[in-house]
């Protein structure tokens, strides 16, 4: 299976598929997303104790948070009759998209609009938007699994920074969220890793991910339940600790605990002003059974 | 510029504290008799918010059960009861039976007669005849905000409201600032005079709207307008009422009056299409209190716009603002912020029933509806402000005769508005309308 893998990165690698940088324009905005590559590699992902060798394919991420303009696009767009895109030689049908209710109060919670991280949406409607920017750009996208995240956030900063330096947190950011890319990033050059808002992952929350002494490749763990999925970084919220990126969050019905209906709001969490997310694309358009999983059909 | 340390605002908390638990031990004995009854708990209107207000009255006491639901349609009351059951697994406290379930234009009062305690949740229209049969029949009461969408029926509510007082039932009303504890405590600080009197402010409820339901073909017009509520005046009350009144009651609750006259305007800009019934998309409203403060209130449901809802006062010392939870001087600095979180602080939602039940079974009495009534008539007079584009004053509309909810309605009743051949129903004109 990892043999059959590494040809295939082989044969990607030479049909020179672009392996750099780049920016998402979305069609019919003035809005791009910035996305930075990852080359794949092996990691020990979790903390010292528990841990385990997990190898990830390349990809790209979001350089940065979604942004509330950026996502409103999405609560807001005019439903039209695309319903498939290509991607290689795959075209991709998509059976509709359902997009978000307005929502009943100002989500914002008053903490800023343009150039701030979107907050209060549920993980469902997080892994729809990514559905609908697959679709309205043609390039694939979903939320990070937990292990990419993970890679994307760790050491790449040196063992003794000054989380300062790169994470708005409860000491320093007037307990508000902030406009994204304000600190210093990554050294992959990703902004707001850790701290200002948390983000959605695709995984649902297992306590002991780390078992098997075996490599785990791209993993990946979902189902169906609504809870408990995992968010990561820490936010604006949350005490400053220099082992944020190795903090596992999940969520529970806490995060809608305000809502005074029942049910409860599909698509808004009224608890969650801490939680937005960004977006990856990966090299290889995983499965139509992987996708389905991804964005929550 | 004053600030107050941690240390004194704890004492003063354990003080307020202390004096809560000196008075439930006043009506210890009482307590003791009422502790072991059980409480049967009726829904009227079960909607998503009648739902919610349910599983929050079930989580709020050891002994109440569930007994009776009633709502225009069954299949609201089907959906109502699946979310609830959902929500809690298979709790022992929903004793649901087929005959207690009831339907149609008078179901609330059969639901009322067999409870103890009655959920209020029906669009506002209906209220003030509901309230008024359950406080006739000595019923314990919350009921959701507004509580009226016309003149006469917040007049009915006060003297439904003054009954309740002197039969010692208890009305709590879902306007939940007042069971929130950020509001709580500003508005003590507030009260102890910390910003001087508060001359101006600016209360806002801006956002996308909310849903719409669109005509079936199989639906009379009552029951589309039913179905389609929101768009409605009579049953609505329209946005400055139906959300933006828990903006304008913290504005009359903080300076601690009700306004002497409003003046503003409004309209439909973006909001206009047949399936928008009758209701504006904005209003904004000067209005004007007794000792001198004006506040200014603005809604607004245009999707794309800024959305913001707050609440923010000048005074003659500093000002408050609530959504962020902090005072400033009158150099704006930062003299306060309030220390807690969202996530510190108790669901108020949840309050408003924990404090319901536990009233009832001190044999304590809360009051909300006088001033409810009297917040829902201010944000009449604002919708008639604008509505008319004349100046209102409290006097006039105390006095209005305006009456849009027919009595005894039935399903073959005449709509109490009606469209055009085009679909188009009659929109306010400022100017043009009449104040009645």
């Amino acid at each position: 299976m990892i043999f059959f893998r590494y040809i295939i990165i082989t044969f990607i690698f030479f049909l020179n598929i672009e392996k750099s940088n780049y920016s998402e324009k979305i069609p019919n905005s003035n809005s791009t997303i910035d996305m930075v590559y990852i080359p794949g590699g092996e990691y020990k992902m979790g903390n010292k104790n528990k841990n385990s060798d997990t190898e990830i394919s390349s990809f790209w991420i979001s350089k940065y948070e979604i942004t509330w303009e950026i996502y409103n696009l999405f609560v807001e767009y005019e439903e039209n009759n695309k319903l498939e895109f290509i991607v290689g030689n795959e075209k991709i049908k998509v059976d509709g998209i359902s997009k978000p209710t307005t929502p009943y109060t100002d989500m914002t919670f008053g903490m800023g609009y343009e150039g701030f991280p979107a907050v209060n949406m549920t993980h469902y409607a997080a892994s729809k938007f990514c559905k609908w920017l697959s679709l309205e750009t043609g390039n694939y996208y979903r939320l990070p699994t937990e292990a990419e995240w993970e890679y994307a956030s760790i050491s790449q900063i040196n063992e003794d920074y000054d989380i300062d330096n790169y994470a708005w947190h409860k000491d320093n950011s007037d307990g508000k969220y902030q406009k994204v890319g304000q600190k210093e990033p990554n050294k992959l050059g990703i902004y707001d890793m850790l701290g200002n808002v948390s983000e959605w992952v695709a995984d649902s929350y297992e306590e002991n991910i780390f078992k098997s002494r075996k490599l785990r490749s791209d993993p990946f763990i979902f189902n169906k339940n609504k809870y408990p999925k995992v968010y990561r970084g820490g936010s604006w919220n949350d005490e400053s600790d220099v082992s944020l990126s190795k903090k596992r969050f999940y969520s529970s019905s806490r995060l809608q605990e305000r809502d005074p209906q029942i049910p409860k709001s599909k698509w808004w969490n009224t608890d969650a002003p801490h939680i937005g997310f960004r977006v990856v694309r990966v090299e290889n358009i995983d499965s139509k059974s992987l996708r389905d999983m991804f964005w929550n059909n | 510029m004053k600030k107050e340390s941690r240390r004194s605002f704890v004492r003063k908390t354990a003080a307020i504290t202390s004096g809560v638990l000196a008075t439930n031990v006043a009506f210890q004995s009482f307590a003791n008799v009422n502790e072991n009854k059980k409480l049967k708990l009726a829904v009227v209107g079960c909607g998503g918010r009648g739902s919610g207000a349910v599983v929050q009255a079930l989580n709020a006491d050891d002994n109440v059960e569930l007994i009776s639901m009633a709502d225009a349609f069954r299949d609201r009351i089907d959906s109502s009861l699946k979310g609830i059951q959902d929500h809690f697994g298979d709790s022992k406290k929903i004793k649901i039976k087929e005959k207690n379930i009831f339907t149609g234009f008078d179901s609330y009062k059969k639901a009322i007669d067999l409870c103890d305690v009655v959920i209020l949740t029906t669009p506002p229209g209906f209220r003030p005849l509901h309230f008024e049969y359950a406080v006739n029949n000595g019923k314990h009461i919350f009921m959701e905000k507004p509580v009226a969408t016309d003149a006469s029926g917040v007049r009915r509510v006060l003297e439904s409201a003054k009954k309740a007082k002197e039969n010692n039932l208890n009305v709590v009303v879902g306007l939940q600032r007042h069971y929130q504890n950020k509001y709580l405590h500003l508005h003590d600080k507030v009260s102890r005079d910390e910003i001087g009197k508060i001359v101006s402010g600016q209360v806002y409820w801006n956002d996308g709207g909310v849903w719409v339901n669109s005509r079936k073909p199989e639906q009379s017009e009552l029951e589309y307008q039913m179905r389609n509520w929101y768009y409605f005046t009579w049953i609505c009350g329209d946005h400055i009422l139906e959300q933006h009144i828990h903006n304008i009651d913290v504005a009359n609750w903080f300076i601690g009056e009700y306004p002497s006259h409003a003046q503003g305007m409004g309209g439909r800009e973006v909001r206009n299409g047949v399936e928008h019934g009758q209701i504006f998309d904005h209003h904004f409203v000067e209005f004007h209190y007794p000792g001198g403060a004006v506040i200014s209130s603005q809604c607004r449901h245009q999707k794309g716009t800024e959305s913001r809802v707050d609440e923010v006062f000048q005074g003659s010392k500093g000002s408050v603002l609530l959504g962020k939870g902090e005072i400033y001087s009158l150099n704006n600095e930062l003299a306060y912020k309030y220390p807690k979180s969202w996530s510190d602080d108790p669901n108020p939602y949840q309050v408003e029933h924990d404090k319901l039940f536990k009233s009832i079974r001190n044999g304590e009495v809360i009051s909300d509806a006088e001033n409810a009534a009297k917040s829902t008539l201010t944000a009449i007079m604002g919708r008639m402000a604008t509505y008319t584009g004349k100046k209102i004053t409290w006097d006039q509309i105390m006095k209005s005769k305006e009456n849009l909810v027919p009595d005894n309605l039935t399903w073959n009743s005449e709509a109490p508005t009606l469209p055009d051949s085009a679909g188009y129903y009659k929109i306010p004109v400022p100017g043009k309308t009449k104040f009645i």
